[in-house]
């Protein structure tokens, strides 16, 4: 008889589970926009079906990501999932080779012991009954990791590990028990029958010495495959959901669908492929400077898909993409923070069956608005006819010295240039943008697009890493936006300005919006490199820390702030550099304040290395003169 | 109309400048003092105004507005409250450490719910 009671909770979990994905996934891709689906049927014939099934092996089940950031994390994760993949492949072959017949039902694999208790005695069968319990003794390996990492999260060389809520935790002691359950009924059996390998072999004739192996078997295999049951009803509800969706995350990313800045199912896809691993917890500042330890990723992916209330958390973050960098998945965890801060500023969110209709009259009416509702008391006048535009920016203007450095080096190098906001400007619109106020944003970005437009400069330069972020993406100009270290950069490329080097040991901080935002890591360390002794940090690039002082945060107190940046600043001048150097004026802003090392902008350097009016290279009668005068 | 005349001597008598707190709308006031704390350490010297991108373009002071939300004074803070571009100069310059941003977010919140009668 190849059936037997114990396996339907088994078979209703998995068929279940089944059900459900596909369901799952055609309402996903009926939800998806019409160019997004396109992308998806070319994908699926194209490129990105490889690529993503070649991502899949590597990402979702060896983990290579997590590998190689944190090596026991890894191991931990990819022998749980790697190892059920290698116990459920080489089930089935079993099953198909040693089976009664080919092609059997999926539980004649999960439980082939049970139904082939005399298998594997001598051979090929018992080289293969090796292997099986090799992979188990993986998987069981990974188990105990995660079960210490669970009490004491140090173990896997992490700080924090994940709450979970009540669901999470059934759902992981089921799926804790699935694989010790498995070994001991697999162990009783061998022991009841003379049979089994070295693992389950030996404790199987181990146990059997002393207890009734024949009697205890079966209820083992029971729970077996009540925990497989319940862990497979349960996941739709927790956040091993993950385990499915983050297939369809990747082949949907490798196919070039985009987070954009409107929810909708590639969002809801990435929510629930969040496994609340936690490394976006150890990677946050908030956390290990401020112990705001609520707010992180993995807690607002949770919460948006329990339909929980996230603006306070939504708004509690520096925006500093350091999660963004560390996400093992690959999540885009900032994008979709900012759609949530957009939603909470949505009034009159109209939710009933006409939901889509309503939505569709709603764009169509705030795009008829008109243009400027808040700020209608804004005067441009017509700017200077230049080739350069220099655009300053709020916090420029709050330190002055970045500024005038700015107007030395423009001046110096002799271009045609105009300062926009030499009389103090408007703000680019990215702060208002930032705490979700995107219609007001959109006035002053009309307003500035207007001033840069009347101009008819070809080149926009701005000091200020927040404004050249909103420049470069939200702005529709047909300028092209410098930052003022790339524009330093191309005035040197093209000999236009003359530096000494200052004999100073500098450490670089990279502004989040300019690094991580912009992705502009090299041009500023090639500036410094050019005019001063650059040396490394613990923190470079996109793992560079953030100062604290972003904008993005709202609901942060200033001392929470403060401990940020000090920390943040005391990592940084570990070897006690003669200068901090950063490119933004609110990190020099906050940094100043929270270190004794001189902190200042690339553009202070440089304009302290200017040499004005270069002198030619006649120094050899200046040499004999003072030769002459030392014979006198 | 002879009498309007007569009387229209061209000054008036300046109305009543009593500050009632008993009558006075404070719910706005009460509703960032709960949500922002440091909005109580507010000394009103003036520097977020001094450096308002916005005051720099037109009448927009966040120290009048600040005094008048705890004056329960509300009835021109929310058209002025608009005017702020949320670009954070207020809160570097402030010598008290209040999160200004916050305070105008959480004011232009309170002033929406209370057409809703949340609060």
């Amino acid at each position: 008889m190849q059936f037997d009671p114990f396996v339907i909770p088994f078979n209703i979990g998995l068929y279940f589970i089944l059900i459900y994905v596909v369901a799952r996934s055609i309402l996903w891709f009926r939800d998806l926009s019409k160019p997004d689906k396109l992308r998806l049927q070319r994908g699926f014939f194209g490129n990105a079906f490889a690529l993503s099934l070649k991502e899949i092996f590597m990402e979702s089940l060896i983990h290579r990501k997590i590998l190689k950031t944190n090596l026991r994390l890894g191991y931990m994760h990819m022998s749980l999932a790697f190892g059920w993949f290698l116990l459920i492949f080489f089930g089935t072959i079993e099953a198909d080779i040693f089976g009664v017949k080919h092609l059997n039902a999926p539980y004649k694999a999960i439980f082939f012991r049970f139904f082939h208790p005399d298998h594997g005695r001598m051979g090929f069968e018992a080289a293969y009954g090796f292997l099986m319990d090799l992979i188990l003794a993986f998987i069981l390996s990974g188990l105990l990791l995660a079960v210490i990492k669970r009490f004491y999260s140090k173990i896997v060389g992490m700080k924090k590990t994940t709450r979970l809520k009540l669901t999470d935790r059934i759902a992981l002691t089921s799926l804790w028990l699935i694989f010790p359950s498995r070994l001991l009924a697999e162990s009783f059996t061998s022991g009841a029958y003379g049979t089994g390998s070295f693992l389950t072999g030996s404790l199987g004739n181990w146990l059997a010495t002393f207890l009734p192996a024949q009697q205890l078997a079966y209820p083992f295999w029971w729970l077996y495959s009540i925990s497989l049951g319940t862990f497979f009803i349960l996941l739709p509800i927790t956040r091993y959901m993950h385990i499915p969706t983050e297939l369809f995350l990747i082949f949907m990313r490798n196919s070039g669908i985009k987070t954009g800045d409107k929810a909708g199912t590639y969002t809801e896809v990435q929510t629930y492929s969040c496994s609340s691993c936690g490394i976006c917890i150890d990677a946050c500042q908030l956390n290990f400077s401020a112990g705001i330890t609520n707010i992180q990723s993995a807690y607002l992916m949770k919460a948006i898909r329990n339909n929980d209330d996230v603006s306070e958390i939504a708004h509690n973050c520096l925006m500093c993409g350091r999660c963004d960098q560390k996400c093992p998945v690959g999540i885009e965890l900032s994008p979709i923070r900012m759609i949530q801060r957009r939603e909470g500023e949505a009034e009159n969110d109209i939710r009933n069956i006409y939901k889509g209709y309503f939505r569709s009259r709603q764009t169509v009416i705030s795009e008829k608005s008109p243009a400027s509702v808040n700020y209608n008391f804004l005067r441009g006048n017509d700017p200077a006819k230049a080739d350069i535009l220099y655009f300053a920016g709020c916090m420029t203007h709050l330190t002055p010295t970045i500024k005038n450095s700015m107007i030395k080096i423009l001046d110096a190098s002799g271009v045609n240039y105009s300062f926009i906001d030499e009389q103090g400007g408007v703000c680019c619109g990215r702060p208002l943008m930032l705490a979700g106020q995107d219609k007001e944003a959109r006035e002053l970005i009309n307003f500035n697009s207007q001033m840069i437009w009347k101009s008819g400069a070809r080149t926009l330069v701005t000091s200020c890493p927040i404004c050249y972020k909103i420049f470069k993406e939200s702005y529709y100009l047909d300028v092209e936006v410098l930052h003022h270290t790339q524009f330093i950069k191309t005035l040197i490329d093209d000999g236009l300005v003359k530096l000494n080097f200052l004999r100073k040991k500098v450490v670089y901080h990279s502004p989040c919006d300019l690094g991580r935002g912009s992705l502009v890591y090299d041009e500023p360390k090639e500036v410094l490199r050019h005019v001063s002794k650059l040396e490394s940090s613990n923190f470079e690039d996109g793992n560079s820390l953030c100062c604290g002082g972003s904008l993005a945060n709202t609901k942060i107190s200033y001392a929470d702030k403060k401990k940020i940046a000090c920390d943040a600043a005391m990592e940084l001048t570990r070897n006690s550099p003669d200068i901090l150097a950063t490119a933004c004026p609110l990190c020099k802003k906050t940094f100043s304040a929270a270190t004794n090392t001189r902190v200042a902008d690339i553009s202070e350097i440089v304009a302290e290395a200017l040499i004005l009016n270069p002198v030619k290279k006649n120094s050899t009668i200046h040499v004999a003169s003072l030769k002459e005068l030392a014979n006198i | 109309m002879v009498s309007h005349k007569m009387n229209n001597f061209g000054f008036k008598i300046s109305q009543g400048r009593q500050i009632d707190y008993d009558s006075n709308d404070r719910r706005i006031a009460n509703y960032i003092y709960e949500r922002e704390p440091s909005f109580r350490l507010c000394i009103e010297c003036g520097g977020c105004s001094a450096t308002c991108t916005t005051g720099n373009h037109t009448k927009f002071s966040l120290r009048e507005l600040h005094i008048l939300i705890k004056r329960g004074e509300n009835k021109s803070v929310r058209q002025d409250l608009k005017k702020c571009m949320l670009c954070g100069k207020c809160t570097m310059v402030c010598p008290r450490g209040v999160n200004t941003r916050n305070v105008v977010i959480l004011a232009k919140q309170a002033f929406q719910k209370s057409d809703e009668y949340a609060i």
